[in-house]
């Protein structure tokens, strides 16, 4: 085993290498199934972080996981899955995209999402679970959470699509993730 | 765990002297050392770096099995990457001003696996330690000809390569007279979700290093010299560019590698 390189914050100047035309949108506006994945970053104080980044990675609306290339360069066909955000000035991010399918049998679907910013020293997982599913129930994740850490985990819908915050620390704190294998 | 000496007020306020955040370093440096559990990533909650007192979460990372899409990561195709894209001396009409570089490694999992054809972001500040970025405001100059993003695929053994210019130490407000030690930022996938990485490289020998709250979010001291690249005189070019040699470890990793992988 060779020891893992450690992470380090993406630093507040990010914005000019790694957001990129077409970055958010893992399919066009104009597609008739396509929706929208926002919200806020909010710090402990309750307020909004400017300089986040956010990354979606989901199955599509079948539940496939898919392997095709195309997130950097998008031809407005092909669905990759991959998708990439800054937050704006008031701290909102926003994707196009389509509502992921369950990608295991019986199990809930969501969104998977890692969170960037200034003064997070390492990325952070988390899960956007879309609400109203039967499976949400014996989801093992949520099943092992406190009810109100739980609504954390899960978006809610709205006109457009589905709304998840990230609230990076305090009360309402999202529940993140140390996935197996992950670094210690 | 993490318990800190020192509590702090606000974040971002930038009125404490190097020498107390010095301090707030070498209190952790020392309840480290009774520690038997070795760290090997950064704290999320480590005060002297003032931006995270606000951003770390304060309970515990929850455990979770990957389930199947977490267990892939997105894939990047060559034809989306022009390989001009990991020169950044020549995006501009001339040369950049500063000590021109070139960077390599290998990229690997955790057993020792190449990982490839997976996208590699770099950025940086310019030799005077200037970001090409609005909210940048060191009096240094920028520098026409060299903006610092650069981006790559790693190759089938892993390995990535760029020719860049050595990017300088600059101020900022984390605290009186704070300044940072060069580096270069790196954004880094896996073959799995888990993987994904965003960290930075560092020169050898900065005089900056026991000074830097965020260096120091490491407190393994061996888990932080994994970040500083080493001078390598067989990567060195007569007469063009020295040489630094780099090699980055993703770890989780839970899948079965396949031939797939290599594409």
């Amino acid at each position: 085993m060779s020891a893992p390189t450690p992470g380090q914050t993406v630093g507040p100047f990010f914005g000019y290498a790694l957001p990129y035309g077409g970055g958010n949108l893992l399919v066009p506006r104009d597609r008739p199934d396509a929706i929208r994945l926002h919200g806020r970053v909010i710090d402990g104080a309750g307020e909004p972080v400017p300089d986040a980044l956010v990354e979606v990675w989901q199955p599509d609306n079948d539940g496939r996981v898919i392997r095709e290339a195309g997130s950097l360069r998008r031809d407005g066909r092909t669905f990759t899955g991959w998708g990439r955000a800054a937050t704006a000035a008031d701290g909102e991010y926003e994707f196009t995209t389509v509502e992921p399918g369950s990608a295991e049998p019986g199990r809930a679907a969501f969104f998977a999402i890692t969170v960037f910013a200034r003064g997070l020293l390492d990325r952070l997982f988390t899960r956007a679970y879309l609400p109203d599913q039967r499976s949400l129930a014996s989801d093992p994740l949520l099943a092992g959470l406190p009810e109100a850490r739980q609504a954390s985990l899960i978006a809610t819908r709205d006109a457009g699509g589905f709304r998840f915050d990230i609230v990076l620390q305090g009360t309402n704190e999202t529940v993140f993730l140390d996935l197996a294998g992950d670094r210690s | 765990m993490n318990e800190t000496s020192a509590p702090v007020a606000s974040s971002d306020a930038a009125t404490a002297t190097q020498i107390e955040i010095s301090d707030e370093i070498g209190g952790i440096v020392r309840a480290y050392e009774t520690q038997t559990a070795v760290e090997s990533a950064p704290r999320l909650d480590y005060p002297p770096y003032r931006s995270s007192i606000l951003r770390h979460p304060t309970k515990d990372l929850r455990h979770a099995d990957p389930e199947a899409v977490e267990r892939y990561g997105p894939v990047f195709g060559e034809h989306e990457i022009d390989p001009l894209e990991s020169d950044l001396t020549v995006q501009h009409d001339g040369e950049p001003i500063g000590e021109r570089i070139v960077v390599t490694g290998r990229v690997t999992d955790g057993d020792g696996r190449p990982v490839a054809g997976q996208l590699v972001e770099v950025w940086q500040a310019n030799a005077a330690g200037r970001y090409i970025h609005k909210r940048d405001q060191h009096p240094a100059p920028v520098d026409p000809h060299f903006t610092g993003a650069g981006r790559c695929l790693t190759a089938r053994d892993g390995s990535y390569r760029f020719t860049t210019i050595k990017p300088g130490p600059y101020p900022w407000k984390n605290h009186h007279n704070a300044w940072r030690p060069a580096h270069i930022h790196f954004s880094l996938f896996g073959t799995d979700f888990t993987q994904r990485l965003v960290t930075q490289m560092y020169f050898p020998g900065d005089p900056l290093f026991a000074l830097d709250p965020i260096y120091q979010s490491i407190v393994d001291p061996s888990a932080r010299d994994r970040l500083v690249a080493t001078y390598d005189h067989g990567v060195t070019q007569h007469e063009w560019a020295t040489g630094y040699r780099w090699d980055i470890v993703l770890s989780g990793g839970t899948r079965t590698w396949t031939e797939q992988d290599e594409r």
